[in-house]
């Protein structure tokens, strides 16, 4: 990404201006915002103007945003310089955004700009045929499928050198081609299929989900108790079944006392922290408890091994305070071995795959315990 | 108040402070680029790093509120540790990451000597460099024809982008691209369009932005610098004349909190080249239609010739906008001797008149009092334009808490949104009718205020006294009514009392034609003296009145003498000479002096001093330097508005039409008039005003 200028006077047009419908739907953007913020409507714009625009932005477009949206030209050529994601240049009919940050990069996007290079020439030029154009852009956001690039809307993963020249070819050539990995691998499952949750009592309804089955059931019985007077007088007793008024209880709750289960969920409101000593010291309390003093007085050291249990602190509660305070190792430090001399080479790493090793430890550890 | 320990001092501070506030009032001294106390915070820099005890890693203090910081473990203080070795590293971490792309080029740097990168990187960097690859270049942008740039050395601190955004309210520069890439220009290279745009160059903290017009040409340590104040306008701004043996290289702004604080305008930084040019550098005398060459002694022997002839009533006095407060007095004292009445100060505002009280001409609120405005009514007056720097007090008021500002008059952009409730008397007569709804915005006010502009007739100069009294601006002791002057040696001439005396001419009769046989002219150029009377000018620079002249007398500029200014709001203000005059040119008031000898009515006193003594027994107000003499406001109010008077017809036109050329020294000057050029085109090319937010 280098410098990002305006394409030269005689690539820019004379002038732009919204299609009605895209004027329609740039109001309907702006007035998602309150009044005297419509200038937060300038990405929206500014990306309708480009697709408006064979997908690249002219000077005159800036422009007309920014007199759409009141807003002074510098503004917006400032968000359109800083977005690589505007083509300030005209782009090819496909225009390529390969992905060069450090996982696609580690995962060989240098093998695919070497090949784009070769094929298209430097980043940021329309090839001959006008059909392509290429540039490296930062992290796309597709990192566990690397190495990636976006053509025009969608993403192309899992890419070589060869396949992506041969999806190049395809596209040039009209051929329908697969978005997506290019491997075959779905979404963004590990290569070979998914290696978790792999289990089909998970998703049959036995496990997940057998809880509420037993709330079912109940009120399948219930339902089936409701005409008691039909019921035949000799039957059987019904297996019981727990009945807690858990859920009777919280419906009654509901209508009174109604809760939803995040009620300011992504409003900006003031929400007091439940007990920081800002507000106990705006509540007249004192703002450190006595106890907290005690436990943070030195703070040289770690606060790990310098604290001790506190007097609330419930006796069998297993904190790394008490266990330091008995003697044991605090948690984090079971596993933990004396550093060993520099002579003696270090012991193979464990994590290098062998299940085996680590179920062991696992083992090992309980043992300890 | 919350207390906090810097290195182990407690002080206690405003909740609300940064912790770099806290630590200067500690008295540590914290390094920063990005962070100025008059803009908004960026954080962008980094340098301002300060160890926060129980954060995890350095904060940036200049956006670190005192109240966000925890107590101690025991309820202590939290404590900002500036001596530090964690800060010290963090410090020198940041200014090695500044310097990775800024070029080594302090010997060919006009901020070398000055520059706050280079002090910083003595005082808090690392001596020698780790950095092996290439830097970093970037081209060079045109941003207009004051500021130069090299924006190699740009270090992305954003204050030249905050200051024209926030302070100036004409957002011209951005920061293009981003990261390693990021660009400060304008829009396409156009130039700033800012009257205040010299003042980026100040604020850049490096030399990406530089002063263009003194570029290569002056190092700081071979300046002598000279507080003065400056008389481009009537508001008197402070500022720091740098001479470099007689000439004058440059001026900056001084911190003065009550009327610029720390910026000046670019009719006032940029003029210095006007102080070369066009001078007049020894008298002159009109023999046969033409101007010549004279010496001391011939001109004043022409002078006495013409003023022995002459009939006392048929001689008259006029000053113009530069002259001090001491050669005023001297011809007032010269021409009331003569046994003439005839004097005037008047060039336009007909309607000021001194035996109102003080207080019917002033800026009565001061500078400082806009800030407690609530709403202000302007009355055919341009303060973007007629002074600038009080216009910027206002959008600092808007900026706290907008507030309607209304205008009658020309349609013009102030950087802050106004109602334009008309163009003339007319809507001002409406408006006093309630017929707008602004009328009722001015009475809901708790401190109104009524700006006039000083040129207005007399009639809308006692409709706006009215109007102000009727909307409460002036009642209760409040000084809500003030009179905008643009011409800096008006008010201290109005103190005077340099007005027409017992039966006295007043300025446009000595003018006319006919007026009188000789008329003394002090630096009055802004008008045209018809033919006839024998004209004797006074001044620096051949400009109209010098062209208009029998005999010319050259004088020394406002950079060139000790003198006294009054400022719009009657604050008065001592200018201090930076240099000598050019030439024979002289002193005004001892020009005047050594002509009273020549005309055998020898003024009694021999120098500054004993002149200013005798000023100071007939005018107390003027002893008392850099401050203003309350007035009885109400009282001065209301007996403008008992004035009549006529009103005129048509539309309200502010005198200064065009800001860089107002008076003679900003006509001589090349820097002001490409300005004007500039502006001239940007006005011919209407563009939608842009909103400043």
């Amino acid at each position: 990404m280098a410098n990002r200028r305006l394409a030269p006077a005689s690539e820019q047009p004379q002038d732009f201006a919204f299609t009605p419908e895209n004027a329609e739907w740039a109001k309907h953007q702006i007035a998602k915002y309150p009044e005297g913020r419509q200038a937060s409507a300038v990405i929206p714009l500014l990306w309708k103007a480009q697709e408006q625009h064979g997908g690249w932005l002219p000077q005159k477009a800036i422009e007309a945003v920014a007199a759409e949206l009141g807003m002074p030209k510098i503004r917006v050529l400032e968000v359109a310089t800083f977005y690589t994601m505007f083509a300030l240049e005209p782009v090819g009919r496909f225009w390529i955004q390969l992905c060069g940050t450090v996982p696609c990069d580690s995962c060989g996007a240098r093998e695919l700009k070497g090949m784009l290079e070769k094929r298209l020439g430097p980043p940021g030029h329309v090839s001959a045929d006008g059909n392509f154009s290429w540039l490296e852009v930062e992290c796309l956001g597709a990192c566990c499928n690397a190495p990636m690039v976006q053509i025009n809307q969608d993403y192309y993963e899992d890419l070589t050198p060869e396949s992506l020249s041969q999806l190049m070819d395809d596209l040039a050539a009209g051929r329908p081609v697969k978005v997506g990995s290019q491997t075959g691998r779905t979404s963004s499952e590990p290569q070979g299929g998914a290696t978790t949750l792999t289990d089909e009592t998970l998703f049959d309804g036995s496990r997940v989900g057998a809880w509420r089955k037993r709330f079912e059931q109940a009120k399948e019985a219930e339902a089936a108790d409701a005409p008691k007077g039909d019921a035949p007088k000799g039957d059987a007793p019904k297996a019981p079944v727990a009945k807690t008024g858990e859920a009777e209880s919280a419906t009654q709750q509901a209508a009174t006392a109604p809760r939803p289960a995040k009620p300011d969920a992504g409003r900006p409101v003031e929400r007091k922290a439940s007990d920081a000593p800002a507000q106990r010291a705006a509540d007249g309390e004192e703002p450190v408890k006595p106890e907290d003093r005690a436990d943070a007085a030195e703070r040289g050291q770690s606060i790990a091994k310098h604290g001790s249990a506190r007097p609330g602190d419930a006796d069998a509660l297993d904190s790394p305070a008490k266990r330091i305070a008995e003697g044991e190792p605090a948690a984090g430090e079971e596993g933990r071995q004396e550093l060993p001399g520099r002579d003696i080479p270090p012991p193979p790493p464990e994590a290098s795959g062998a299940s085996e090793a680590v179920e062991e430890k696992l083992a090992s550890d309980d043992e300890k315990k | 108040m919350t207390k906090i320990l810097v290195d182990g001092t407690e002080v206690d501070v405003p909740a609300d402070y940064t912790l770099l506030q806290a630590c200067e009032i500690a008295g540590a001294e914290i390094p920063r680029f990005c962070f100025h106390e008059r803009l908004s915070i960026a954080g962008n820099c980094r340098m301002c790093l300060v160890e926060l005890k129980g954060a995890p890693k350095p904060v940036a203090s200049c956006a670190y509120a005192v109240k966000d910081c925890r107590p101690g473990p025991n309820g202590e203080p939290p404590e900002v540790l500036t001596r530090s070795g964690l800060t010290k590293k963090a410090r020198e971490g940041v200014m090695e990451f500044l310097l990775i792309n800024h070029p080594l080029d302090c010997p060919i740097c006009d901020q070398g000597g000055h520059c706050d990168l280079q002090d910083q990187a003595m005082a808090y960097g690392v001596d020698s460099t780790r950095y092996q690859e290439n830097k970093r270049a970037v081209e060079e942008k045109h941003i207009g024809p004051l500021v130069r740039t090299a924006m190699n050395r740009c270090i992305h601190c954003t204050r030249c982008v905050r200051f024209l955004a926030e302070v100036a309210g004409v957002p011209d520069l951005g920061a293009i691209g981003r990261g390693e890439d990021m660009e400060i220009t304008s829009y396409l290279e156009q130039s700033m369009a800012s009257e205040h745009q010299g003042n980026v160059a100040d604020l850049c903290p490096v030399g990406a932005l530089v002063h263009k017009p003194q570029s290569y040409n002056v190092r700081p340590w071979e300046l002598s610098k000279t507080e003065s104040v400056d008389v481009m306008d009537a508001v008197g701004s402070a500022i720091r004349v740098d001479t470099r043996g007689r000439e004058v290289m440059q001026i900056e702004p001084r911190v003065n909190e009550d009327i610029n604080e720390e910026w000046i305008s670019d009719k006032t930084r940029h003029v210095v080249d006007g102080l070369r040019m066009q001078r007049l550098d020894r008298p002159y005398l009109r023999e046969n239609g033409r101007l010549r060459p004279a010496s001391w002694g011939e001109a004043f022997q022409a002078i006495a010739a013409k003023v022995k002839g002459a009939d006392p009533k048929r001689i008259g006095a006029i000053v113009g906008d530069l002259a001090a407060v001491e050669e005023t007095f001297a011809l007032r004292e010269l021409i009331k001797s003569l046994g003439s009445a005839n004097l005037d100060c008047r060039q336009t505002g007909a309607g000021l008149d001194p035996s109102l009280g003080r207080a019917s001409y002033l800026f009565n609120p001061t500078i400082p009092g806009i800030e407690a405005a609530d709403a202000i009514l302007i009355v055919g007056a341009n303060p973007r334009t007629e002074a600038s720097m009080l216009n910027v007090r206002i959008r600092k008021r808007w900026r706290m808490a907008p507030l309607s500002v209304g205008v009658i008059g020309e349609a013009i952009d102030l950087t802050y949104p106004s109602h334009n409730l008309g163009a003339g008397a007319e809507s001002l007569a409406a408006l006093a009718r309630g017929e707008h709804s602004f009328l009722e915005t001015l009475k809901a006010a708790q401190a109104p205020l009524v700006i006039v502009g000083a040129d207005v007739a007399p009639g809308v100069l006692a409709a706006a006294a009215k109007l102000a009294q009727e909307i409460g601006a002036v009642a209760d002791g409040r000084p809500g009514f003030g009179v905008l002057h643009h011409a800096a040696g008006q008010v201290g001439a109005l103190d005077l009392g340099f007005v027409p005396g017992e039966g006295g001419l007043t300025f446009a009769q000595m003018i006319a034609a006919g007026g009188v046989d000789v008329l003394f002219n002090l630096g009055a150029d802004e008008c045209d003296i018809a033919p006839g009377a024998f004209v004797i000018y006074q001044g620096t620079h051949g400009d109209r009145g010098a062209s208009r002249a029998d005999v010319i007398l050259p004088g020394a500029a406002y950079t060139e003498k000790n003198a006294t200014y009054v400022n719009l709001e009657g604050r008065v203000q001592a200018a201090n000479r930076a240099g000598f005059p050019p030439g024979d040119a002289r002193e005004d008031w001892a020009i005047l002096r050594a002509l009273s000898d020549v005309l055998g009515k020898r003024l009694p006193f021999d120098s500054l001093i004993a002149l200013r003594k005798a000023l100071y027994a007939a005018h107390p107000h003027f002893a008392g330097v850099d401050t203003v003499e309350a007035g009885d406001v109400a009282g001065a109010v209301a007996a403008l508005a008992q004035r009549g008077g006529e009103t005129g017809t048509g539309a309200f036109v502010s005198p200064v039409g065009d800001f860089y050329l107002t008076n003679p020294i900003a006509r001589a000057s090349r820097v002001l008039a490409e300005c004007s050029r500039l502006a001239r085109e940007r006005a011919a090319e209407p563009q939608p005003l842009a909103a400043a937010e």
